[in-house]
């Protein structure tokens, strides 16, 4: 078997280092087999092997958290005897290949992953990122991915009867070649019914339950392990076709085989399929797994075993039984009307043995393809970045207008035309749904609700990979109070380019030390995560540094604070207050994208304790009762965040005077972090809970009727009727995708 | 004594948990599950039809379902009088298995729509509709790709001169013809309606609309009840 030539090694994505570890590991030559397990098991994508020794500087762990990184999600403790299991992950590739399945796919990977912890299911969040839609040259390319990839969400998260309740959706250039979507998903779960994916007890049999195995995603793992070339398109069998029916048939089947008892561990067939599963499960138990691939059930006549063990089907499960207690599962899966088969045996040896007809056809040690798979602490220099520290010199003749532009603009227009197609409210749970600073959902079994946001910011991370990062942080666990919710957790998915490029690396080291930094300050552990990198297509610029966060909060469950203001009349206080900037700190702004078309200097400065403490102080006024409106300053800064809150259906506008020595175009759309719009009947108090925290709180004026005016000291900056800014952030999304001109 | 609604379950239902948590937690009624495969309902005072995808909705929204064992049980109690309520895939189905009359297509706009609508009560002589006044206006979401209801001029006629539309768009999100929301059969005992009025019952869903119908079945049973 000396057939392993170079090129079948650099088809599968293996050096010929790596090759000689394999043969060290095994004292053989693979066979062909083997050499496809190792190639998916050691890829990027399953062994986190260029991240992996920076990952570990993450925060993992708090008294609330039940189940951190290594399982197929997260688990925190919310009280009552009830848990939330959680996790992002992309599906970036295969989304730009086939936008439609690619992201269904993503969503069914996601589903699989909360309810193989035995939770079930009951929200979904989406990031998205693509290029821009009025691209002259790829914007009808990007148009088309945007439209794939949102039908394919809404068609696998509304059928198999999960909301979907929010998420973000920004366009950069770098995006146009590399789309990233990453789906947030979570599930509730009491903590009794926890499963794990771990095999146990020698002789139980293995069994696989769901779909048939096709050849459908084999290589799935290592193609989201490489750079785009012009080949990527005939990769397109590698792409997975989903099925939410039958995913909503293994949900409920497999919640109900784990109430009988005879459930031992149970794991999703995920990337890379049987070979992930059946290693992991073992390896995690300390035991192995003996299969025989004569009884996978197959949907195609003739697979070998290389394609078997490879094949990333969807909608498959493997789980382990208590010997004994076999028919239990079986007369489950058989109500379900779903396939389920016992194809092998919980092994005492510590390998993974694979038969196809009673011939081995692979025996490889479990640590070999988990613990002992390479790691890499890959050279990292000067972070990738080719933005001049000084921007262009301007000044705005036309701020009524340059607010119409931001509002109407991809970035900051409403996200509604995207999510009024995505069931936001299946299982009555979402008490505030998509279009506000985080998404909450009542835990009806726990009593007590759960928020949830979604944050990226890749040009702030492209400035400045670390500060971007902690601006990530502080934004999603800013959301989070704005709504009330104390952050206690988050998960997180990290989207770059080539970690083979020094400065690439280096993004990603100082991306992750930023993260771990903020995440250990909000006291917001991460449990557990997606890496997705290669996101680069050649001969193109890689992605900006795309760190996504999701971070989940818990409050009581009461009526919510939304964003919008509720009536006239009201104290507008600015809490955080005015923030501060300067040339160098706008250039990582909207306003420098949209209006100025420019991206240079440094992100907003962030003070990570000030932070904190806003967030307490926002959360305390909620919880009294004095918030009618709360939300939060970020992208476009000020007066975007005021025209945001007077988008509700009572037409409530704003009057604001100002009184600031800044540059106007800086005092409008700054975006320095730490700051939350608060409408009031009682501002006193809401100034003495601010003033007991340390944080600044600006009484900027008033809200009235109809009509947003913004003045400082005397001049005039804004005055607009809101109607006619609300048309053009409502429809600013459409308008982008009939590849009409924005009239602002 | 609480009335006994059974909610049916498909494999693809995905409302069924909503519909039994709406009139048990937010009416005070009994609920139980009805399994796709059996042919038997056993001693429910009304059906619930719920939403989801029943089937996968291969071939056609509600098409296989007309087909499973329960729709004969669904069918005979229909025709003895039974309060049948069809909601969303619950209508699709109904329209399929000829309870109800006319289709329904996808929805004009092709995509797939989730959002509280206006609708308006077109009659009140109805069991779905006796607790609401004429021209009473609820908010009650609607989440679904394929509502747009369609019929042949001559049934859309016989609906209208027998009092049989329910409720109707204020603002026609799907194309349905004469901004039809909701129908009912000619024994005025099974409703068949797109918008989801177990996703309205709870002040912290944002609406509470949607309990007129459900209070109103539990209203007109009461008169019957032995």
């Amino acid at each position: 078997m000396s057939a392993i030539a170079p090129d079948l090694l650099a088809h599968h994505n293996l050096n010929p280092s790596e090759y000689q570890t394999i043969l060290a590991l095994l004292g053989r030559e693979p066979t062909l087999t083997e050499l496809g397990i190792f190639s998916v098991m050691w890829s990027e994508h399953c062994s986190y092997k260029s991240s992996r020794i920076h990952l570990k500087k993450l925060p993992a762990r708090s008294k609330l958290v039940l189940q951190g990184p290594g399982e197929n999600a997260g688990i925190i403790d919310i009280g009552g005897g009830y848990a939330i299991a959680f996790k992002i992950e992309s599906h970036n590739h295969p989304s730009f290949i086939e936008p439609f399945q690619g992201a269904a796919t993503g969503v069914g990977g996601i589903l699989r992953d909360i309810f193989t912890m035995g939770a079930r299911p009951i929200a979904v969040m989406d990031a998205l990122r693509f290029g821009p839609l009025d691209d002259p040259r790829k914007g009808a390319r990007n148009r088309r991915i945007l439209e794939g990839v949102v039908s394919g969400i809404a068609h696998y998260g509304n059928c198999f009867g999960v909301s979907t309740v929010g998420g973000e959706c920004v366009f950069e250039p770098s995006y146009s070649g590399n789309p990233l979507v990453n789906v947030f998903a979570l599930g509730v779960v009491r903590h009794k019914d926890i499963f794990l994916a771990r095999a146990a007890g020698v002789g139980n049999p293995v069994i696989y339950v769901g779909a048939k195995t096709g050849r459908d995603g084999v290589h799935g793992a290592t193609m989201a392990s490489a750079e785009f070339t012009d080949d990527s398109k005939q990769k397109r069998p590698n792409v997975q076709v989903g099925d939410p029916f039958l995913e909503k048939l293994l949900l409920e089947a497999c919640l109900e085989a784990m109430q009988t008892g005879a459930v031992v561990g149970i794991q999703d067939m995920g990337a890379a399929g049987l070979t992930c599963s059946t290693c992991e499960m073992g390896g995690r138990g300390g035991l192995g797994i003996e299969i025989d691939l004569a009884h996978v059930p197959q949907r195609e006549t003739g697979m070998s075993p290389y394609e078997i063990m490879l094949s990333e089907s969807q909608e498959r499960m493997l789980l382990v039984a208590s010997k004994g207690r076999e028919e239990e599962v079986f007369a489950v899966f058989r109500k379900w009307g779903l396939d389920a088969a016992t194809i092998g045996v919980v092994t005492p040896d510590n390998l993974l043995r694979v038969k196809n007809h009673g011939v081995i056809v692979a025996e490889i040690p479990n640590p070999a393809l988990t613990d002992a798979a390479p790691v890499y602490d890959r050279p990292h220099g000067k972070p990738y970045r080719t933005a001049p520290m000084k921007g262009p010199t301007f000044s705005s003749n036309d701020l009524n207008g340059d607010l119409r532009r931001l509002l109407a603009s991809g970035d900051l227009c409403s996200k509604r035309y995207i999510w009024r197609q995505y069931d936001y409210m299946v299982r009555t749970n979402t008490t505030l749904g998509p279009g506000a600073d985080a998404a909450i959902v009542r835990i009806k079994e726990a009593g007590i609700s759960v928020a949830m946001s979604l944050d990226g910011n890749g040009r702030y991370c492209y400035l400045d990979p670390r500060e971007g990062a902690r601006l990530i942080v502080a934004e999603g666990c800013r959301n989070l109070s704005a709504v009330g919710a104390r952050p206690v957790a988050a998960t997180n998915n990290l989207n770059f380019g080539n970690p083979e490029r020094p400065e690439i690396m280096a993004q990603i080291v100082e991306v992750i030390e930023g993260m771990a930094e903020a995440c250990a300050h909000f006291e917001t552990p991460i449990t557990g995560g997606n890496v997705s990198l290669y996101n680069e297509t050649r001969g193109e610029e890689p992605i900006f540094p795309t760190p996504v966060m999701g971070i989940v909060g818990l409050l009581p469950t009461e009526s919510p604070v939304t964003p919008f203001f509720k009536a006239v009349g009201r104290d507008i206080v600015l809490l955080g207050g005015a923030g501060a900037c300067d040339e160098t700190r706008f250039g990582g702004t909207q306003y420098a994208k949209q209006i100025l078309g420019g991206l240079w200097g440094l992100p907003p400065a962030l003070d990570l304790d000030y932070e904190k403490r806003t967030g307490a102080a926002i959360r305390e006024i909620i919880a009294e009762g004095l918030a009618e409106s709360s939300h939060d300053l970020s992208d476009g800064g000020l007066a975007v965040a005021l025209a945001e809150c007077c988008f509700s259906p009572g037409n409530i506008g704003a009057s604001i005077e100002l009184d600031s020595g800044m540059r106007p175009e800086y005092l409008l759309f700054h975006e320095a972090p730490s700051r939350i719009l608060v409408s009031t009947a009682n501002p006193a108090r809401v100034e003495e809970i601010a003033a007991a925290q340390r944080v600044e709180a600006v009484r900027i004026g008033n809200t009235v009727a109809a009509r947003l005016t913004i003045r400082n000291r005397g001049t005039s900056l804004i005055d607009a009727e809101v109607r006619a800014l609300e048309n053009l952030w409502e429809g600013g999304l459409e308008r982008l995708l009939d590849g009409r001109l924005v009239q602002t | 004594m609480p009335m006994n609604f059974g909610v049916v379950v498909f494999p693809g239902s995905n409302c069924d948990h909503d519909a039994w948590y709406s009139v048990t937690h937010s009416l005070g009624q009994k609920a139980e599950f009805l399994w796709h495969d059996s042919e038997r309902i056993g001693n429910v005072d009304a059906i619930i039809l719920p939403g989801g995808f029943s089937y996968g909705d291969y071939l056609r929204c509600g098409a296989i379902a007309k087909f499973s064992p329960i729709m004969k049980a669904v069918r005979r109690f229909a025709s003895s009088g039974g309060l049948v309520l069809g909601i969303c895939n619950g209508f699709q189905i109904l329209v399929e298995s000829g309870l109800l009359p006319g289709a329904l297509l996808r929805n004009r706009g092709l995509k797939f729509i989730c959002a509280p609508v206006d609708l308006r009560v077109a009659t009140v002589d109805s069991p779905f509709t006796s607790a609401a006044h004429q021209g009473q206006i609820l908010r009650i979401p609607i989440a679904h790709g394929e509502g747009c209801y369609v019929a042949d001029e001559r049934t859309l006629e016989e609906l209208e001169a027998e009092d049989r539309v329910l409720f109707r768009y204020v603002d026609n999100p799907n194309g349905s013809l004469r901004d039809i929301a909701g129908i009912m059969n000619a024994g005025r005992n099974v409703l068949g309606m797109m918008p989801h009025p177990e996703r309205a019952t709870d002040p912290l869903m944002g609406s509470t609309d949607g309990r007129v119908v459900l209070e109103s079945m539990v209203a007109s049973f009461a008169p019957v009840r032995k």
